[in-house]
């Protein structure tokens, strides 16, 4: 593995500017863990279906696995490290922690970005939209229930705002 | 979604009950009861922030990569193994073998008796692999793609054998996975109560019932295995982070294996990504790391098992075949005795089995009053993943069977579901109920629950519905599944397995102190995985100190420094709530009494004129009625930073108080297999209406209810979380996941994709109901709970028997989808469930 294989991948991530030297096959979730020490992102699957490793890139949701870094050159991502605002968490995080959103956490991370992503699309959304909005989510813990109240209590609290 | 809810407390005045919804953040200083509030998890703040410390978060320095080389069959000789290759390629430092791993390593030790002591179960396959995806070989190098690229390169032949894949074909003895065994029935008993033979002879009916099946799955928890090992050569120690949930367990077959003293294996797990039982076998991983580490000079490796990995070659729930079951009632459909034969297919190897051949035994007559039981047990070795404890272990497989028969024989003699089931349950004022094997019911009122779960459903409703429907030539069935989660066992069942057992009853060990700065602090001797422990323990915490849960800082995860284990560590076997938090609330008394003494002594007070509050300066203790207090800070102080002049009969307080938990068990008669296996029953039942679709066979959940009676619960938050997450799991098993294999032993569903666990659109709404009937042995009357016996499992059968039972078919196995049940209603018209429920109606019984 000598370095000359290596190529620089930058972008801004939660709104910074940040990079790294990967080998080309590095995938964008590797690029987030390993390389930036982002490890709030997760791999559940490999294989695209449980979307622990959800992040935002470009205003899109995507599987981070299933990305290669250098297909995210400057681009501009969001991870559920970047969510809080100045030590205050993101009405979505309050709402699935106040609603009991998550047991186990794993797959929160990814939950929280395709929520996001599911109310700015649909900021008041039906129970159908909801279940499709996180279809690409898998969470092995909470049956879902107490995930879909939390995202009808973040859209309330978002609309407040 | 709205999502209707009920809740019911059996027995008035339930302590803490009557506050409104309070925050872990708020303050609030009043002499409130924590335990029974439903308040926001001390844990959700860290997890929503992506803060969590799973274990692949964790480096060490020097850190190193494996990656295992696995078979593709599931039964061959290894022929030939060459990993030069891979050795040579650039960052790679070591390779390990099988055959190099044998020459350093003691099998694994065995817990079942005879035969089974010759299973020879080594970190990786020696000479034969046995099943698909068993590890042959290691590649460690400096990065995960080099490890990865490496293991491409290492050469292996196989000589291919007669794969086992059926539990029928297993008892045919022909293809042998361990030829030392002599047999692939690793485990045979026959469980007999009260008197099978004078009940059936006294039978208003007897119905027969042929083949059913319970299917292999696996509650797949979403963070796969992860290991990071460090053999130090220096020390001989082993220090591993890693996720595996059952660490006394782990440590008590690690240390014999890889010959090290069990002090020098240090564990500690952090934030864990799911395990619902499935990790709790994961010590041969931890094995090969260890010695991995141990070749490339000491330095950490790390593994992060693959989910294809995880879904071939880490563990499945347990499969259970049931055979001749003969059924004996009552003219009223009362169930006098059953009659049948089990075997249990644990896959390749027994690891935690044979153990699941007693635990269903916990659960001998469900929730019902039969007396007379024969069940003939046998477990068999096939070429399949070995199976783990998996989320409702052993009891679920039963309590499917149970329900099973309920249902059959229901509508063999024309009893609707609801009525055979009151008919046959346990009565409330009949518990505690002493089951014919000599289990305790502690408390319960399934009745009730059926009413709840009825109430909520529809039920009645919904049978005028059916009946409409059916006009229209539409298959809508009703269904009902009553489950109980049996909490906190006695390991003394284990001598039923194998009379030389050296384990039995139950432990848990918790740690309250009160550090140099006054910090109210708790080590928990469990190993959680999402269930709340930190608030539950703060909760009991709390109360006992009358402070807050959030002046109460529990240390997240385990780890083996903080000493706060014994050999029946970890979470499993749902028990927290009674062993857990009785440990927490033991050390927290002792502290408590150990503080009055100290502040007694320096308030120049008596210890009962003292109460414990929170003041303007945080925690403390005060004269009643007085302006006197001290508090934890100056306390601590008195003890750790200032003691000169403290008089010698104060010396032996250490504001370090250790508390360990023993359940009262005794061990059971072996004999008779008889005895208190497991100290609490906490119960679920769930009610289900479900459409076929006539064109495409799909299964369609129209309403789904589940009311559970855990005793009083800890944190009712939790509790409900805990019940919709364990019915998902099940719904997920009864209508998508299934870890079948092809007659080669291939297995079918390697992948997510494949596999297709339960998502958000799938899952239906589920209506809650809750009971609390406490318990009267636990502390709090709390049960343990959270595995949920798989009920809707057993109320998806129920319901698709209801809607199919009029086109001649017959529910045989816990899993159903549309490309199943089109082959079930090919099956039934060609008449293949003509023979198997057999009806003998005899003389109108007394």
């Amino acid at each position: 593995m000598s370095d000359a294989k290596k190529i620089l991948v930058r972008a801004r991530v939660n709104g910074e500017a940040r990079e790294a030297e990967v080998e080309p096959r590095t995938l964008l979730v590797e690029f987030l863990r390993e390389h930036l020490n982002l490890t709030g992102t997760h791999v559940g699957c490999d294989t695209s279906y449980c979307g622990a490793c959800t992040v935002i890139l470009n205003g899109r949701t995507v599987k981070s696995c299933t990305l290669f870094a250098p297909m995210a050159e400057g681009g501009e991502i969001t991870t559920v490290e970047g969510l809080a605002k100045g030590g205050k968490l993101h009405a979505i995080q309050e709402a699935f922690a106040e609603c009991h959103g998550l047991q186990c956490g794993y797959c929160t991370p990814g939950l929280l970005l395709a929520t996001l992503q599911l109310l700015r699309k649909h900021p008041r959304p039906t129970d159908a939209q909801i279940r499709k909005g996180i279809a690409g989510n898998t969470c092995r813990c909470t049956g879902y229930q107490n995930v879909f109240k939390s995202i009808r209590m973040a859209s309330a609290e978002m609309e407040k705002r | 979604m709205a999502g209707k809810s009920i809740t019911k407390v059996t027995r008035k005045k339930a302590a803490g009950r009557g506050s409104s919804r309070l925050s872990a953040n708020g303050a609030r200083a009043s002499a409130a009861k924590w335990v029974g509030q439903p308040i926001r998890r001390k844990e959700e703040n860290r997890l929503v922030s992506g803060k969590g410390i799973f274990v692949d978060d964790e480096k060490m320095p020097g850190m190193l990569h494996i990656r295992f080389v696995r078979s593709s069959y599931a039964h061959a000789k290894i022929a030939r193994i060459d990993v030069s290759k891979a050795g040579k390629f650039p960052g790679v430092v070591c390779t390990l073998t099988g055959a190099e791993i044998k020459k350093q390593v003691q099998p694994f030790i065995e817990i079942g008796p005879g035969g089974a002591q010759k299973i020879a179960d080594y970190p990786m396959a020696v000479d034969k692999v046995v099943f698909q995806g068993e590890p042959v070989a290691a590649v460690v190098a400096e990065t995960r793609f080099a490890a990865e690229d490496a293991a491409e390169l290492v050469e292996a032949d196989y000589e291919p054998l007669p794969p086992v894949v059926t539990a029928e074909d297993a008892l045919k003895d022909e293809s042998l996975l361990h030829p030392a065994m002599g047999t692939n029935r690793n485990w045979h008993g026959v469980f007999e109560y009260g008197d099978v033979e004078k009940a059936f002879q006294q039978a208003a009916h007897v119905v027969h019932i042929g083949r059913l099946h319970f299917h292999r799955f696996s509650s797949t928890p979403l963070e796969c295995n992860v290991i990071l090992a460090n053999w130090d050569p220096r020390s001989g120690d082993i220090e591993y982070h890693c996720n595996n949930t059952f660490p006394s367990f782990a440590s008590q077959f690690l240390a014999p294996a890889l010959g090290v003293r069990i002090d020098q294996i240090h564990m500690k797990s952090f934030d864990i990504g799911g395990g619902f039982g499935i990790k709790i076998t994961s010590y041969p991983y931890m094995a090969a790391c260890a010695l991995a580490s141990r070749k490339a000079g000491g330095r950490a490796v790390k593994w992060v098992e693959t989910r294809i990995e995880h879904m071939q070659a880490s563990a499945h729930g347990n499969e259970r075949t049931f055979l001749d079951t003969r059924v004996a009632l009552d003219k009223n459909g009362v169930i006098l005795a059953i009659d049948s034969k089990h075997v249990d297919d644990c896959g390749a190897f027994p690891r935690y089995e044979p153990l699941g051949c007693v635990i269903w035994a916990q659960v001998l007559p469900a929730t019902y009053r039969v007396k007379n039981i024969r069940i003939a047990m046998r477990q068999v070795v096939t070429n399949k993943c070995p199976v783990g404890p998996n989320r409702g272990y052993s009891r679920m497989q039963h309590l499917w069977f149970m329900e099973r028969v309920m249902d059959i024989c229901g509508q063999a003699l024309g009893i609707p579901a609801d009525e055979m089931r009151v008919r046959n349950y346990i009565r409330k004022n009949e518990m505690p109920y002493k089951t014919p094997n000599g289990c305790v019911y502690d408390s319960g009122d399934y009745a009730s629950m059926l009413a709840m779960a009825k109430k909520l459903v529809g039920w009645d409703e919904w049978k005028k519905k059916q009946a409409a429907a059916r006009k229209e030539g539409r298959w809508i069935g009703l269904g009902i599944g009553s489950t109980l989660d049996s909490g906190t066992n006695n390991f003394g069942q284990a001598r039923i397995i194998n009379p030389d057992a050296p384990f039995s009853g139950q432990s848990k060990v918790g740690i309250v102190k009160l550090d140099i700065y006054g910090e109210v602090v708790v080590s928990m001797g469990s190993v959680p995985q999402g269930q709340g422990h930190e608030t539950a323990a703060a909760q009991v915490v709390a109360d006992a100190l009358n402070i807050t849960p959030d002046l109460v800082n529990v240390r997240p995860g385990f780890d083996t420094a903080h000493n706060a284990y014994t050999g029946h560590t970890g979470t499993y076997a749902s028990q927290f709530a009674v062993t857990g938090l009785s440990a927490i609330h033991g050390a927290a008394i002792k502290l408590r009494k150990e503080l009055s003494r100290l502040a007694a002594w320096k308030l120049q007070a008596k210890e009962k004129d003292l109460e414990f509050g929170v003041g303007a300066q945080g925690p403390e203790v005060r004269v009643k009625g007085r302006q006197k207090a001290i508090n934890y800070w100056a306390l601590a102080n008195l003890v750790n930073v200032n003691n000169a002049g403290m008089p010698e009969s104060l010396w032996d307080i250490t504001l370090n108080c250790r508390h360990v938990f023993h359940a009262n068990f005794q061990i059971p008669d072996v004999k008779r297999k008889y005895g208190n296996l497991t100290l609490t029953y906490a119960a679920q039942i769930h009610a289900a209406v479900v459409e076929v679709d006539r064109e495409t066979f799909q299964p369609k959940i129209l309403a789904y209810a589940c009311v559970d009676d855990c005793g009083k619960a800890v944190n009712p938050r939790i509790v409900e979380g805990q019940v919709h997450g364990a019915a998902a799991h099940g719904i997920g098993a009864a209508l998508l996941e299934n870890c079948g294999y092809d007659s080669d032993g291939n297995l079918l569903a390697a992948t997510f994709s494949d596999y297709t666990p339960i998502t958000a659109v799938n899952i239906p709404e589920l209506l809650y109901g809750h009971m609390e009937s406490p318990s009267p042995f636990t502390l709090n009357g709390a049960k343990g709970m959270g595995e949920g016996g798989a009920a809707p499992v057993h109320t998806i059968c129920a319901a698709l028997q209801d809607a199919l039972y009029s086109s001649g078919v017959i529910i045989d196995d816990s899993h159903n989808t549309g490309d199943s049940l089109f082959h079930t209603m090919q099956k039934a018209e060609s008449g293949a469930y003509k023979g198997m429920v057999r009806v003998e109606h005899r003389r109108a019984a007394r």
